[in-house]
């Protein structure tokens, strides 16, 4: 018989002095505490949904409107005069054009690790920061699409590098690497794009119902692909989700690993080297997290959106960072080792001639921001300043860029032969190119944010406690 | 479709719609449309379409359908596209040996400073499109050199004159007939103020011409001028012989050469020949060479020559003399004011001509006062080399004269207003003269000027008339080679434009009628020994036969005069011809403005060369100078020279010796085509330094002053190889890319190329380089291959630009150039080891390896480079979308990528040159050596059509560009499955490697490593 008044024998009852918990450990919120599910929803769609749109993101986009210009006039000059208004020549014939590549392709990395490696490993703080994430990543292989097409001397054969049923009876050559990069690009942008796409439909359907604008409802209704919500729906996109999930997750590895082939399979002495497949993977996921957190915390500012992107996530997103930021610092490091240990002549001189050599400024301020600055992340107080990561982003993103001119051209300008060894100087085309495309990025991130919900709000809708709680339940 | 043929056919619509356009065409389709035998026609063709077209309407739909078809079917020509039609008819007789598509060649020469080379000029279609040596030419023996080749561009330069000018405007050579009558009038009357002013002459019929014309204008006088005038020489044997005469070398009998600041193998007119007869001596086969010969090179500048000596002495231009003097003393010449320096080096190499009587010869250089020359020309004597080595011959020149003297004689005669009428063959003397002459005054004041010349340029702008110069390939004449040997020129196309040679002009002076170069060169010969079939074969040989001027018995005067005083204090001053340019004639060729100079691999303009010390004496120190020559830049320099300042980029050369600086003359022009002067995309650089030209120091002397010039900022320089050192120290180790031994060493240990360098197992042929897990290629027909002997080879860029030529390789001008994006398929790199102050210095001509592991080929994705069955590694253009990965991945570099559109294809002039066999390369677009694909193929195809099976391609049939052009025979090339060919034999020799071979590429262009001699009684 159960007595409703009876105390247990062994009872705990509360002491009078409370523990104090120091306020460092405490856990950081994934999404602060007193939102309910229609405050989460009304807080995201309303900065799409909004009449009025803020001054700032006319002034933005105005500029990536000049930037656009820019690339425009970057790239009409390139293909009507040719590819030697870069700093290319003989012997380096790769510069700014695959330098700038690899750098935009390197940062779409972070998207789909948050996206698809991240929802794998339940990592439920991915949440508010996938959708951003993503679409960072499609428009920065947008961006780094515009390389490979355009820096061939002839871009208007560029299709001869699909394998089409032609006249010539002729295949693309399957050996070379830039093959496989129009594999691994091609199948990263289409997956990628599915995978946004995907994840995007159950909130363009809250847009489609929640918007007053007769035209924006329309194209959100199509957009929505006639979304309903219902369990089935839920059902066959969770599978869905999950599936695209599972594509993506190696991409995450292969398609930087196929981009390091286009230099490890080279013999050039600082491009033929096994250890690159990481190294660049690694160089890629720190290349893209900065970028996130750089791109995250003024939009988190000033869309007013701290409470979803919590200093819990920039805090994991510095952690993620520092760590590979360590991996590629080792990479530099055993690349050294590698050179003094293989006595090969040739080797050794690539090594020395970037400690020494006419390009050794690049490559200490490499060691700095590559190497020094990640170290930064050690400390919490600067890893949980939103400022103070977004200098240590500013840092790696330069580091990254830097990384590349390393490997490139300070490695193509002294190769075996003496007699060739000349210097590579990038011109006003190849940074008008380059700012150009970061215009082009900017033009098409800008749209995202006025018109697309940058945080995936039935997502983070189940970062509430009571959803928790649900989902404790169910299992 | 029925066999009746009443029935009308497409063909028969063609002709009569044919030649109508516009309006016309339509309305003639109406009419033809209605008629009858169309309908049927229709119906027969278009069983469904033709019912509607009782319809107007729909007929004339149809109509407008139809009429493209009808226009293109059966369509048996093109018809033009503005109107006419145009009618192309086959050969009704075709010229006799014509075959389309297949080559001639004609024998003729090519004259410089005079001496005529013999050449074999092949010609496409009737039109001249690269030049060979003549094999059977005693100048040549089958060499050229980069003048040579490159004169086919000459030919073709739309720059060239092209029309009779009289101070700008056009005039007809009739014109000029006229306005001659009254000067040759007044000749007649008064010989001595008609002048007549040549350059160096040695064609018989221009010098019976000349002696004819002064015999007719009693008093007119003759003078001669060049700026390489060879004055030195010319009176430095007339002091040892007692009269002007002709030296020939015989370096083949030579076992020791010393040279006095001689660049024998590049300069004079036997310098291709030289080149060959020396590397006869020098090449080192296993097993058959049992000696080789030994040059000391005793020099001020840096040359050709000089690389390849064995021993060499780094010296100020004016005491080359007092080294002459030691070695004569130590002969036992009564020659006072010998050095006492470096007197162990010079001790051995006395004891050296000694050990050599008869078998060794002194060379002295053409710049180097007459003094030395005749010290020269005395320890031959004294060495027996006189009559075995170099033998004494009338002089070739028709009237040898001392050219500084004869163009004194006439500027001072001008300036006196005694010369009345000038007339001037070629030469530029405005440009050129000697600075202290003030030549352009004097001329200013002559009456009557006339120019003959190829350019409209400065002289010609001066003249009262120009007269456009055919170019040799154009016009019938002769001239004599180093030897004297004769060569009738014969024009390989009717002139271009309307220019008229030498020979016309005296023609005209002589006021006989317009004699035809051919009339008067046939005409001289008909009355000096030749018949009809000696003619012909005069023509087809391109040699007169046993023309040489014969050697006569001469002994050395051993008188040498009192030593001259010596100079002193600040630089001493060396100016020189440039090795590309010459005297600025070449100015407008591009070819030869952008071939990278033979020690400087610098382009398109000329430098003050210092030695490293002294570049630090004048405050341009190591650090300042690496950082920027790495960035192919460097700073300006004021060059002070009796009184005058030019301004010019300073450079610096390892092996200069202290204190002297070098300049080359033969740039800065004002006029003479865009290339030479006028700003265009060339933008050439270059300063004129004929302003510091001084009769009393042609040549350069003591007193220079260089000042560093800070304030202009850093000058971009064309240098194609700033980076010459293998130091290891330089170069992070040992990269095995020069591999030379002593004579000795190569004797103790004749695989002394295994093992050099860090890592490397050997020579390709070795099992141990063979490991590999795949099974090897096997390539049972053909195996091109080729060996270059770097022994031999001295970095005279005679097959560079022969390759330019063959391939219709683009120039991209200074400012590509200072970016890095020369064209040359071939180049030659020079490398030097050792102290930058004397250091050891080798060639190495590097064109595409062919390898046989090629890394170009498996990174380019749209296999636009591919391996064909013979070995060879294939560049299909059209298919090359220009991603660059091939240049990147090639350790050679030597492909190149065309980064703008540098070939010309507007320019009319310069379509007919081209080689018809190789594709004209577009924007966007690698290329690469092929080995001479094209001729490898016409010689496959020779073979295989010659008798009733074809045969096997024999070794020899097939030469490259680049080896039929080497003076010195150092590349090699043909079928290694050949086991007969040379390189084949080569490629067994002990002392082959490859380049950069523990990559494994396995290049089928390997080379031989460089053996020098040094004698082991000197060091150093």
């Amino acid at each position: 018989m159960a007595h409703k008044d009876e105390t247990p024998v062994h009872e705990v009852r509360p002491v009078t002095q409370e523990v104090r918990v120091p306020e460092r450990y405490l856990p950081t919120p994934t999404i602060e505490p007193g939102h309910s599910y229609a405050s989460i929803t009304d807080h995201i769609s309303t900065i799409v949904l909004r009449k009025k749109t803020p001054i700032g993101w006319f002034v933005g986009f105005g500029i990536s409107l000049i930037l656009v210009s820019v690339l425009t006039a970057s790239i009409g000059k390139l293909v009507f005069v040719g590819v030697g208004i870069w700093g290319i020549n003989h012997p380096a014939g790769w510069g700014m054009d695959i330098i700038n590549f690899v750098w935009w392709i390197g940062i779409g990395h972070a998207g789909t690790l948050i996206s698809a490696i991240l929802l794998l490993l339940r990592q439920e703080w991915r949440t508010s920061i996938n959708r951003f994430a993503e679409a960072m990543t499609l428009f920065a292989v947008a961006s780094a699409g515009l390389y490979p097409a355009l820096h061939t001397g002839r871009p208007w054969y560029d299709f001869w590098l699909f394998p089409y049923p032609n006249t010539m009876s002729l295949w693309p050559q399957f050996r070379s690497p830039l093959m496989w990069d129009v594999f691994a690009v091609s199948t990263y942008a289409t997956v990628s794009a599915l995978f946004w796409y995907v994840g995007l439909i159950p909130d363009l359907a809250t847009l489609r119902d929640r918007s007053t604008n007769i035209v924006a409802r329309k194209i959100y209704g199509m957009a929505a692909l006639g979304w309903r919500g219902s369990a089935k729906h839920w059902y066959r996109y969770e599978s869905a989700y999950l599936l695209l999930a599972g594509l993506s997750t190696p991409l995450v590895l292969s398609v930087h690993t196929i981009v390091s082939f286009d230099f490890a399979v080279a013999q050039i002495p600082g491009w033929h080297a096994t250890f690159f497949p990481p190294y660049f993977v690694a160089g890629a996921v720190f290349a893209g997290f900065a970028m996130v957190l750089t791109l995250a915390i003024p939009a988190r500012k000033f869309l007013k959106l701290e409470d979803f992107i919590t200093m819990k996530h920039l805090e994991n997103m510095g952690k993620v960072m520092m760590a590979t930021g360590l991996i590629v610092f080792y990479s530099y490091v055993i690349e050294a080792f590698f050179a003094y240990y293989s006595g090969n002549v040739y080797e050794r001189y690539m090594w020395l001639n970037r400690a020494t050599g006419p390009y050794k400024h690049m490559y200490y301020a490499l060691i700095v921001c590559n190497g020094l600055a990640p170290n930064l992340m050690w400390f919490k107080r600067f890893r949980t300043s939103p400022a103070m990561l977004l200098v240590t982003a500013m840092f790696a993103n330069v580091g990254m860029w830097l990384e590349r001119f390393v490997i490139i051209p300070t490695s193509l300008h002294r190769d075996f032969l003496p007699s060739s060894w000349g210097m590579y100087h990038g011109t006003i085309w190849d940074w008008g190119m380059y700012i150009g495309s970061m215009g082009l990025f900017l033009f098409l991130l800008f749209l995202f944010l006025r018109f697309l919900p940058m945080i995936s709000i039935f997502e983070i809708r189940t970062m509430l406690p009571e959803a928790q709680a649900a989902h404790g339940e169910e299992h | 479709m029925s066999d009746n043929k009443t029935t009308l056919d497409f063909r028969e619509f063609r002709e009569r719609i044919g030649d109508i356009r516009g309006k016309e065409y339509w309305r003639s389709l109406e009419d033809l449309s209605r008629g009858a035998d169309f309908e049927e026609l229709l119906q027969e063709e278009f069983p469904r379409q033709s019912a509607p077209l009782a319809n107007g309407v729909h007929r004339r739909d149809f109509m407008k359908l139809m009429s493209a078809s009808i226009a293109l079917a059966g369509a048996a020509s093109c018809t033009a596209p503005s109107g006419n039609s145009e009618k192309i008819v086959p050969y009704v007789r075709q010229p006799e040996d014509l075959i389309p598509g297949k080559p001639l060649f004609f024998a003729t020469a090519m004259p410089l400073a005079g001496y005529t080379t013999g050449v074999l000029a092949e010609s496409h279609m009737g039109r001249p499109t690269k030049i060979e040596g003549n094999p059977d030419h005693p100048s040549s023996l089958g060499g050229t050199d980069a003048y040579m080749q490159a004169s086919i561009l000459g030919l073709y330069d739309p720059d060239r004159s092209q029309v009779v000018r009289t101070f700008g405007e056009t005039r007809t050579w009739s014109d000029f007939i006229g306005a001659l009558q009254p000067v040759l009038k007044e000749a007649a009357v008064n010989g001595a103020g008609l002048r007549l002013l040549t350059q160096t002459i040695t064609s018989p019929t221009l010098g019976a011409a000349i002696a004819k014309l002064v015999a007719q204008y009693p008093g007119m006088q003759w003078h001669q001028w060049e700026p390489v005038s060879g004055d030195n020489a010319r009176e430095g044997l007339r002091a040892a012989f007692g009269g002007y005469v002709n030296a020939v070398y015989h370096f083949d009998k030579a076992n020791v050469v010393v040279t006095l600041d001689s660049d024998f193998m590049s300069d004079g007119p036997g310098h291709v020949r030289y080149s060959r007869d020396f590397s006869t001596r020098r090449r080192v086969r296993h097993g058959e060479t049992k000696s080789i010969n030994r040059m000391y090179a005793i020099e001020s500048s840096p040359t050709s020559t000089g690389s390849i000596a064995d021993h060499r002495l780094p010296v100020r231009p004016s005491q080359i003399e007092g080294y002459a003097r030691a070695i004569a003393a130590g002969l036992g010449i009564a020659a006072a004011g010998a050095t006492t320096e470096h007197a162990d080096w010079i001790g051995g190499v006395v004891r050296d001509l000694q050990r050599n009587h008869g078998a060794a010869v002194v060379v002295a250089g053409d710049d180097q006062p007459p003094a030395v020359h005749q010290l020269a020309m005395a320890i031959n004597q004294a060495i027996g080399a006189i009559g075995t080595t170099v033998s004494i011959t009338d002089s070739a020149e028709v009237s040898p004269v001392n050219q500084l003297e004869s163009l004194r004689r006439l500027v001072t005669d001008m300036n006196a207003g005694a010369v009345k009428a000038l007339i001037m063959f070629g030469g530029n003397p405005i440009f050129d003269a000697p600075a202290d002459f003030n030549f352009r005054s004097a001329f200013e004041k002559v009456p009557f000027r006339a120019h003959l010349s190829l350019y409209y340029d400065e002289t010609s702008m001066l003249s009262h008339w120009h007269i456009p110069e055919t170019h040799y390939l154009e016009t019938w004449g002769d001239g004599r080679g180093h030897d004297g040997t004769i060569t009738i020129q014969q024009p390989l196309i009717a002139p271009l434009y309307n220019g008229r040679s030498a020979i016309e002009v005296i023609g005209a002076m002589a006021g006989g009628m317009d004699q035809s170069p051919y009339d008067a060169v046939r005409a001289y010969w008909m009355a000096n020994g030749a018949n009809e079939l000696l003619w012909r074969k005069w023509l087809n040989d391109g040699v007169i036969a046993n023309s040489a001027l014969p050697a006569r018995s001469a002994s050395a005067s051993t008188a040498i005069p009192a030593p001259a005083a010596q100079p002193s204090g600040g630089f001493e001053l060396r100016i020189a011809h440039d090795p590309n340019i010459y005297d600025g004639r070449f100015a407008n060729n591009g070819w030869l403005q952008e071939l990278p100079k033979p020690q400087t691999k610098i382009t398109w303009e000329n430098v003050l060369l210092l030695s490293p010390k002294s570049a630090n004496d004048i405050g341009f120190g190591d650090q300042e100078r690496d950082d920027l020559f790495n960035e192919k830049h460097t700073l300006l320099a004021d060059l002070t020279f009796h009184g005058r300042t030019i301004r010019v980029p300073v450079w610096v050369v390892p092996g200069m010796p202290d204190n002297v600086a070098t300049i080359h003359f033969g740039y800065g022009r004002k006029h003479g085509g865009k290339i030479a002067a006028e700003r265009s995309d060339f933008t050439p650089g270059g300063v004129d330094v004929y302003p510091i030209r001084f009769s009393d120091a042609l040549h350069g002397g003591a007193g220079a002053q260089i000042k560093l010039v800070r304030s202009e900022g850093t000058y971009p320089i064309g240098c194609t190889q700033e980076h010459q050192s293998i130091n290891p120290k330089d170069v992070g180790g040992d990269r095995g890319i020069i591999r030379s031994a002593t004579f000795d060493e190569y004797q103790r240990n004749p695989h002394f190329v295994q093992g050099e360098g860090e890592g490397h197992e050997g020579t390709g042929e070795t099992a141990e380089a063979d490991a590999s897990m795949y099974p090897k290629y096997e390539y049972p027909g053909h195996a091109w291959a080729m060996v270059i002997d770097t022994s031999v080879c001295t970095g005279c860029n005679g097959c560079v630009i022969a390759c330019q030529s063959e391939n219709n390789i683009s120039i991209v001008g200074k400012e590509e150039v200072v970016r890095e994006r020369e064209m040359h398929w071939l180049r030659i790199d020079r490398y030097y080891k050792g102290s930058p102050e004397n250091p050891e210095v080798y060639h190495q001509p590097v064109p595409c390896m062919q390898c046989e592991n090629a890394p170009c080929e498996p990174v380019c994705p749209v296999e636009a480079t591919s391996h064909s069955g013979e070995g060879l590694n294939d560049m299909t253009y059209n298919r090359c979308v220009g991603t660059r990965y091939c240049s990147n991945n090639c350790p050679y570099k030597v492909r190149r990528f065309n980064f703008f559109h540098y070939a010309d294809y507007d320019t009319p002039s310069l379509k007919p040159m081209r080689n018809p066999d190789v594709t004209v390369r577009t924007r966007g677009v690698m290329e690469k050596c092929t080995y001479c694909v094209q001729r490898i193929n016409a010689a496959k195809i020779a073979a295989e059509i010659d008798g009733e099976k074809g045969r096997r391609v024999r070794d020899g049939e097939v030469t490259t560009a680049c080896q039929q052009a080497c003076p010195s025979e150092a590349i090699t090339f043909g079928d290694m499955n050949d086991p007969t060919s040379r390189v084949a034999a080569l490629k067994k020799e002990p002392a082959n490697y490859a380049l950069l071979q523990d990559l494994n590429t396995r290049p089928r262009t390997t080379y031989l490593g460089a053996i020098r001699n040094p004698n082991p009684e000197i060091r150093g």
